[in-house]
């Protein structure tokens, strides 16, 4: 279950302990991780269209206004219409809108971490329209009551007992005797349920994978199926995105398309990528009726122009989730954003406050894993660096931690005197230790030494080393 | 009101007003010339070596292919074929004029209904506007000739591709669709599907299986000498 933002570090011992989790995270990492580096072997030119892929992302976020008025006419001009929305009270206003005057009671979901983003679901649900999940990690949460531990990936967490105990409870015209001894029996209880919703539903809702300027068109791309359907038969089709998925062209989105496949579950293609533009046409016999885009800008807009704006280049692959130490470690549910992993760690401090979300961005090793695979290039560690900066600038970091570090700068800052310090102490913390060669325990060093020891330094500083030996070099 | 509020936040976060009409002017014509972004070397061959890497690509997704010579054979193989999965000879084909010209009575164990996939139907047969051999990817534009439940409702999926129209990459495939238009420029039909292989999840611990929502199966018949 999504867990509190604040109380991050209490989420991640707790998720540390968790055995269900672990044993699902331990099958997940590698999965992602060899099948995406296999796809990429394959294709000698996967880094010139990284190359390709940010600067399409850069040359549109720099001309934003007018590519998403481009987008919007054209949008328009197929029959479309596109409500714009600031914030995400908005977005679920004008959704809801568009519901009620279809006359709606049931809606079925493609799969949208926009809609989880403006807590699109409890919102209809208060006024008396049933949301339905068609993706199965999302339908399976949803009968739970769970949130997205992943963002292509939403159930990751669970074991296949957990799916079939679900099933039992919310499918309550299952027979008792009903065997579920393969995955292959879940998935076929799922698409019988959902197929009855799928035809039964008023409205369609489906994210945006992009915007196409060029020609109006929204591209969802998944490997169910089930997006289409969504889109397909109901009367009408919502589309709820963003503003920083517009891209010019019918090309742009297919170098995009390249990569983002590759880098999210390591197909060369998802299964289905499919453009919509614009309602039925006069001679269709099918289709909807009605084709509306909610476009949220919810904190984006504010993005551009600052140090942050790299990040609008997202395409949401989840590679860095995927290679992520501290993601791999704790999953998605501690992170208390449903963006968890370095792409989250950056995005909800925009969206919530760095006053709420300061643990997101010190949740990070440095690595720099997360900015090698992606696919847009984003410095991932340096966008968190920013954070840290501006938590520090506000005062909002622990005041252990910022006399630590002022203690540190002031050392840092007189170099004889650090090192001097430093061979001090590691003379003396050397000496205490050369019986045993570690310590069970250390002053100061409690996080360490709880669960490994310290090992005692040996011989000299590495700046006295150094200098030793450039003077041994020496003529 | 929010269109505007939306507009105007991002000009002031880029310090400048609305673009200048040469910038706009410049931007129109990248539209208009939509450049191409590096295209993958693997598929530039020419057309027996575009249908080989075709199959290939299709057969790793879990597709099945067939390459047949001539359109008498097309109701012959789609009889054994569901004879030999054990479905039933039922058969709801999109009303496309190359899938209408069909001698079906060639196959009188078939039954055949030309229109829009109920949800009882089991086996649907469709006409692909074009093939990609990058990825086996099958290019699926809606009309009214080709409606796009057909793709998407169907247990079964059979889809029918002219060899001639395998291409090397996406962007010739839309090339083919932005030249044989006949909806106003600048759009696409309403619905372009690509697909490649059938539907599939990993969300029960990130294990493939296939048949989730869309067509458990995807058999492609390859029909050599059309254009």
């Amino acid at each position: 279950m999504l867990q509190s933002l604040a109380a991050f570090k209490e989420n991640a011992t707790s998720a540390i302990g968790n055995a269900g989790l672990q044993r699902a995270l331990a099958r997940a990492k590698p999965h992602f991780a060899q099948k995406r580096q296999a796809a990429i072997d394959l294709l000698p030119e996967f880094e010139a269209l990284r190359g390709a892929a940010a600067n399409i992302k850069n040359h549109t976020i720099a001309n934003l206004d007018f590519y998403l008025e481009t987008y919007a006419a054209a949008v328009e001009a197929s029959g479309g219409t596109v409500h714009w929305c600031s914030t995400a009270q908005d977005a679920r206003q004008a959704t809801l809108k568009i519901c009620q005057n279809a006359g709606a009671k049931t809606v079925t979901k493609g799969k949208s971490m926009v809609t989880e983003e403006i807590s699109l679901n409890p919102f209809l649900e208060a006024n008396g329209i049933t949301p339905v999940e068609t993706d199965l990690g999302e339908y399976i949460l949803q009968l739970r009551g769970e949130t997205p531990s992943h963002i292509i990936a939403p159930a990751f967490h669970l074991n296949r007992e957990d799916w079939e105990e679900s099933f039992r409870k919310s499918h309550t015209d299952l027979p008792a005797d009903r065997v579920f001894r393969e995955r292959r029996d879940l998935l076929t209880e799922a698409r019988g349920k959902l197929r009855e919703k799928f035809l039964a539903a008023d409205v369609g809702i489906t994210g945006a994978n992009f915007l196409i300027a060029e020609t109006g068109s929204s591209v969802i791309v998944t490997n169910e199926g089930n997006g289409d359907l969504t889109q397909t038969l109901p009367r009408v089709h919502i589309v709820v995105t963003s503003i920083e998925k517009v891209v010019p062209t019918i090309e742009d989105t297919l170098t995009l398309l390249r990569v983002l496949a590759r880098s999210a579950t390591g197909q060369d293609m998802s299964v289905y990528t499919t453009f919509s533009t614009g309602p039925r046409r006069a001679t269709d016999t099918d289709g909807p009726q009605e084709y509306h885009v909610v476009l949220v800008d919810n904190g984006r807009s504010a993005m551009v122009g600052t140090q942050f704006q790299d990040m609008l280049r997202c395409i949401r692959c989840a590679a860095c989730l995927n290679h992520c130490p501290v993601y791999g470690a704790i999953g998605g549910h501690a992170y208390g954003s449903i963006y968890p992993g370095p792409m989250g760690a950056v995005l909800t401090p925009m969206l919530t406050g760095i006053d709420t979300a300061g643990h997101l961005p010190n949740a990070s090793t440095f690595c720099g894993k997360c900015e090698s695979v992606c696919p847009v290039k984003i410095p991932l560690p340096n966008l968190m660096r920013h954070w840290r900066e501006r938590e520090f600038e506000r005062h909002l970091s622990p005041p252990a931690q910022r006399y630590g570090l002022a203690l540190w700068a002031f050392f840092a800052r007189r170099p004889a005197l650090y090192r001097a310090a430093t061979r001090a102490a590691a003379l003396a913390i050397g000496l205490l230790g050369r019986k045993q060669g570690h310590f069970a325990w250390l002053p100061f060093a409690g996080g360490w030494t709880r669960t490994r020891d310290f090992p005692a330094p040996e011989g000299d500083t590495f700046f006295a080393q150094y200098a030793a030996r450039q003077k041994a070099r020496a003529p | 009101m929010s269109r505007t509020a939306i507009i105007t936040a991002i000009q002031r976060c880029l310090k400048r007003g609305p673009l200048p009409a040469d910038q706009q002017a410049m931007l129109t014509s990248r539209l208009a010339t939509h450049p191409r972004g590096p295209i993958p070397a693997r598929g530039q061959l020419d057309l027996p070596g575009r249908i080989a890497l075709f199959t290939q690509y299709a057969e790793r997704e879990f597709a099945t292919v067939a390459q047949l010579t001539s359109p008498a054979e097309i109701p012959t193989a789609i009889a054994a074929y569901l004879a030999r999965l054990h479905l039933p000879p039922t058969l709801t084909i999109s009303p496309h004029p190359a899938l209408e010209a069909i001698p079906f009575a060639a196959a009188p164990s078939l039954q055949v209904r030309f229109g829009t996939t109920l949800p009882a139907d089991s086996t649907c047969l469709t006409h692909a506007f074009a093939g990609i051999a990058e990825t086996g990817t099958l290019l699926m534009p809606s009309g009214p000739r080709t409606p796009t439940t057909n793709n998407i409702l169907p247990d079964n999926s059979i889809i029918l591709l002219p060899a001639a129209r395998i291409t090397a990459s996406y962007e010739d495939a839309f090339d083919l669709l932005r030249a044989e238009q006949t909806f106003p420029r600048q759009t696409l039909p309403r619905n372009v599907m690509l697909i490649t292989g059938p539907s599939r999840s990993a969300d029960i611990e990130q294990t493939l299986e296939l048949g989730a929502h869309g067509p458990r199966r995807l058999h492609i018949l390859i029909l050599d000498g059309q254009g």
